[in-house]
């Protein structure tokens, strides 16, 4: 889950770790008001969205009196920013952050994230701030220095001096030192996946300030975080995506025209390079997970039928711990229920699979069935292209 | 041979009393798996299934002698419940549990250094070794005894792949589900050592997916050490960047982490990969003919 730049910068003073001064708005007049209570002569007004590449697309502005700071807000609020990061179709902006102008002396990034390689978590810094670190890995590798943490003793102080040196913060060693702790016990304590700070300056006053900050938590530890949790912009998500977790459903959105429901993440991915490979897109991934009830089944449906685009549906079912006449009863209710006339292929393996079959034969409604997945992507297709025949890849 | 489990491995179920821990005890005794009982705070000294809960694993290890357990815990909870096997001194344990933290994991391997016991999952669907023990939920009907090692990250992939497998005569050995989360417990590479050791195993299929390079890193060792065919689907190459296909394991961070990437990557080192997962059987059979197979699959 991403939280919002912020969200982010409230955590980290909460550790000590100090953000320029400023407020989150929702209003150009609000955003006057906070200008004119920060104070100051020039103030940043940078546009809340979960992507990057802000900056470029002109999410961020410099505004030299209040009234510009509000004209500014007023421009943001409600436009779609497009980034390198949001797509063609962008995201609106609901929310700007107002806040005083840093006088800005160094640029540094630094980031702190868990690494799959290693399977620890590995602080990254650069004296190369403000820039994407990919290029810096590519252009100026010997510019990048990684610390990773023994998870049994944290974070040492020798590395975050070492940091520094690199970085050319030797002389700022110690306040370096203990902001660089603080950023990794709430890296710890929040059960981040990433949290970036690019860039991450020293003022001309020689002060250390997160300037921007990026942070994502671990889904799997939102059960042990329920403040942050909350801070949720389902905004910032496809609702589809939305409902669909509602409904305990994984379910990505994708462009193709043939619409996916499938148990298991793997399988789910597998039947979409299967559509693939006979020459068809998927419209979207979706797991129903193990012990899916006909119920959940019926949901599913309805989510993948949300998307206009969508001319046929595949239901690939190798079931484990699910039932598959469980499965066969929500397609026969889904079907029925909501009236679909879209071709609907289903294929039934595993668990129960012949009892499953025996209900999609007793309904009488016209479904196509599917002895293997090959066959079941092959047929659903050529149902997607108006086509009844099959062709072989 | 097979690895990590065999006819003589006993094991508990942590969770015992559940409803999946049970549906998937009753289908591993009447396939042949040695449960001896099972771990569920509170109810010990009651019986399920007609064997014996314990209170604690200690306990349970103490007077059952098992040495494998099957952790059917919530996510929340599976991770103490891991540590508490690893204190017994189980040899084997399997985490099925999806949402476990990945900086619990990240504590976990740590903690593991010096200790000896082997962690499968989570996110895993188990494993089995067919008709001498299953730990996990795999259907256990569509395995058969046979000579191919299966090394997964997802389960119900793992069905597809042994399904065909087993419609065309081909057994398997062991088949690992080392799970979908970013950190496993015990990685492809550490699977892969492991039938290169075994007597039983003859080919070995690797089935993986986007995210991580632990695929191409295992299919860097098996080129120089293993001396047995490795063949490698790897999921995904419909998948965007950026975006979580349902694993917490599979997002396409860097150009490397597509399944394009590792599949040319795999298949430049001189193993046989295959591209459409339907196909996966076939490509074994072809691989165990040119190897001068047959590989029977010893019904059971």
């Amino acid at each position: 889950m991403n939280i919002h730049e912020y969200q982010a910068k409230e955590l980290l003073r909460a550790y000590g770790v100090p953000t320029p001064p400023g407020e989150v708005v929702y209003t150009a007049k609000a955003a006057a008001r906070v200008a004119q209570e920060l104070g100051g002569s020039r103030w940043v007004v940078k546009a809340q969205i979960h992507a990057g590449g802000r900056g470029k697309a002109g999410g961020v502005r410099l505004a030299s009196s209040p009234a510009e700071v509000a004209e500014i807000a007023d421009q943001l609020l409600g436009s779609t920013l497009v980034t390198e990061q949001t797509g063609p179709q962008g995201r609106v902006v609901n929310r700007v952050l107002v806040e005083r102008a840093s006088r800005i002396d160094r640029e540094f990034y630094l980031s702190l994230f868990v690494d799959r390689v290693s399977q620890r978590i590995v602080v990254i810094a650069s004296d190369q701030g403000g820039v994407d670190i990919e290029r810096i890995a590519a252009e100026r590798p010997e510019a990048i220095r990684t610390e990773q943490v023994d998870p049994g003793v944290g974070l040492l102080d020798f590395q975050c001096r070492k940091i520094a040196t690199a970085i050319g913060l030797g002389r700022r060693a110690a306040p370096f030192t203990r902001l660089l702790k603080r950023i990794y016990r709430l890296f710890r304590d929040k059960d981040c996946l990433l949290l970036e700070l690019n860039p991450f300056i020293e003022t001309e006053d020689g002060d250390l300030v997160a300037l921007d900050a990026k942070m994502t938590i671990d889904d799997n530890a939102l059960f042990r975080q329920g403040a942050i949790a909350e801070l949720r912009d389902f905004d910032e998500e496809d609702p589809k995506e939305v409902e669909a977790s509602g409904h305990d459903l994984n379910y990505v959105a994708l462009d193709g025209d043939v619409g996916c429901i499938v148990n298991g993440a793997g399988l789910a991915m597998g039947t979409m390079d299967a559509i693939v490979l006979h020459g068809g897109r998927p419209a979207n991934f979706l797991d129903v997970g193990g012990g899916a009830s006909p119920e959940k089944v019926a949901n599913a449906f309805r989510i993948v039928l949300k998307d206009p685009n969508v001319r046929a549906i595949l239901v690939n079912i190798f079931a484990g711990i699910n039932r598959c006449d469980w499965i066969a009863e929500g397609v026969v209710q889904a079907t029925r229920d909501q009236a679909i006339e879209l071709p609907i292929v289903v294929r039934l393996a595993g668990t129960n699979a012949d009892a499953g079959r025996r209900i999609l034969d007793r309904s009488g409604l016209d479904l196509i069935q599917a002895r293997d997945l090959d066959d079941a992507a092959a047929k659903a297709v050529a149902a997607a292209a108006g086509r009844t025949e099959v062709r072989v890849p | 041979m097979s690895v990590f489990v065999d006819a003589s491995s006993k094991v508990i179920i942590q969770g015992f009393t559940g409803q999946h821990a049970t549906f998937h005890a009753e289908d591993a005794i009447a396939h042949g798996t040695q449960v001896v009982g099972g771990v569920t705070p509170g109810k010990g000294g009651t019986t399920h299934l007609g064997l014996p809960v314990f209170d604690s694993v200690e306990e349970a290890v103490r007077k059952t002698g098992a040495t494998v357990s099957g952790i059917f815990v919530p996510p929340q909870a599976a991770i103490d419940s891991l540590y508490e096997a690893v204190e017994c001194g189980v040899e084997v344990a399997v985490i099925i549990a999806d949402g476990v933290p990945v900086q619990d994991m990240i504590r976990v391997k740590r903690y593991l250094a010096g200790r000896q016991t082997t962690i499968i999952g989570p996110n895993s669907p188990g494993i089995i070794t067919p008709g001498a023990c299953k730990v996990g939920i795999m259907p256990s009907h569509i395995y058969r005894r046979g000579r191919v090692g299966v090394v997964s990250r997802s389960g119900t992939l793992n069905y597809e792949a042994v399904s065909q497998m087993t419609a065309l005569g081909l057994g398997q050995s062991t088949c690992v589900g080392i799970g979908g989360d970013p950190i496993n417990g015990t990685d492809f590479k550490t699977v892969l050592q492991a039938f290169a050791n075994d007597d039983e195993t003859d080919v070995v299929v690797m089935i993986g997916e986007i995210g991580g390079q632990q695929e191409v890193e295992a299919a860097r060792w098996a080129a120089q050490y293993l001396t047995k065919p490795l063949v490698c689907f790897i999921a995904g190459v419909s998948a965007p960047r950026g975006r979580r296909m349902g694993h917490a394991g599979a997002v396409i961070a860097g150009d490397a982490d597509t399944a394009a990437a590792k599949l040319d990557a795999i298949e430049a080192l001189g193993h046989r990969v295959v591209r459409n997962p339907a196909r996966i059987g076939e490509t074994i059979a072809e691989v165990v003919r040119e190897t001068g197979g047959p590989v029977p699959a010893l019904s059971v």
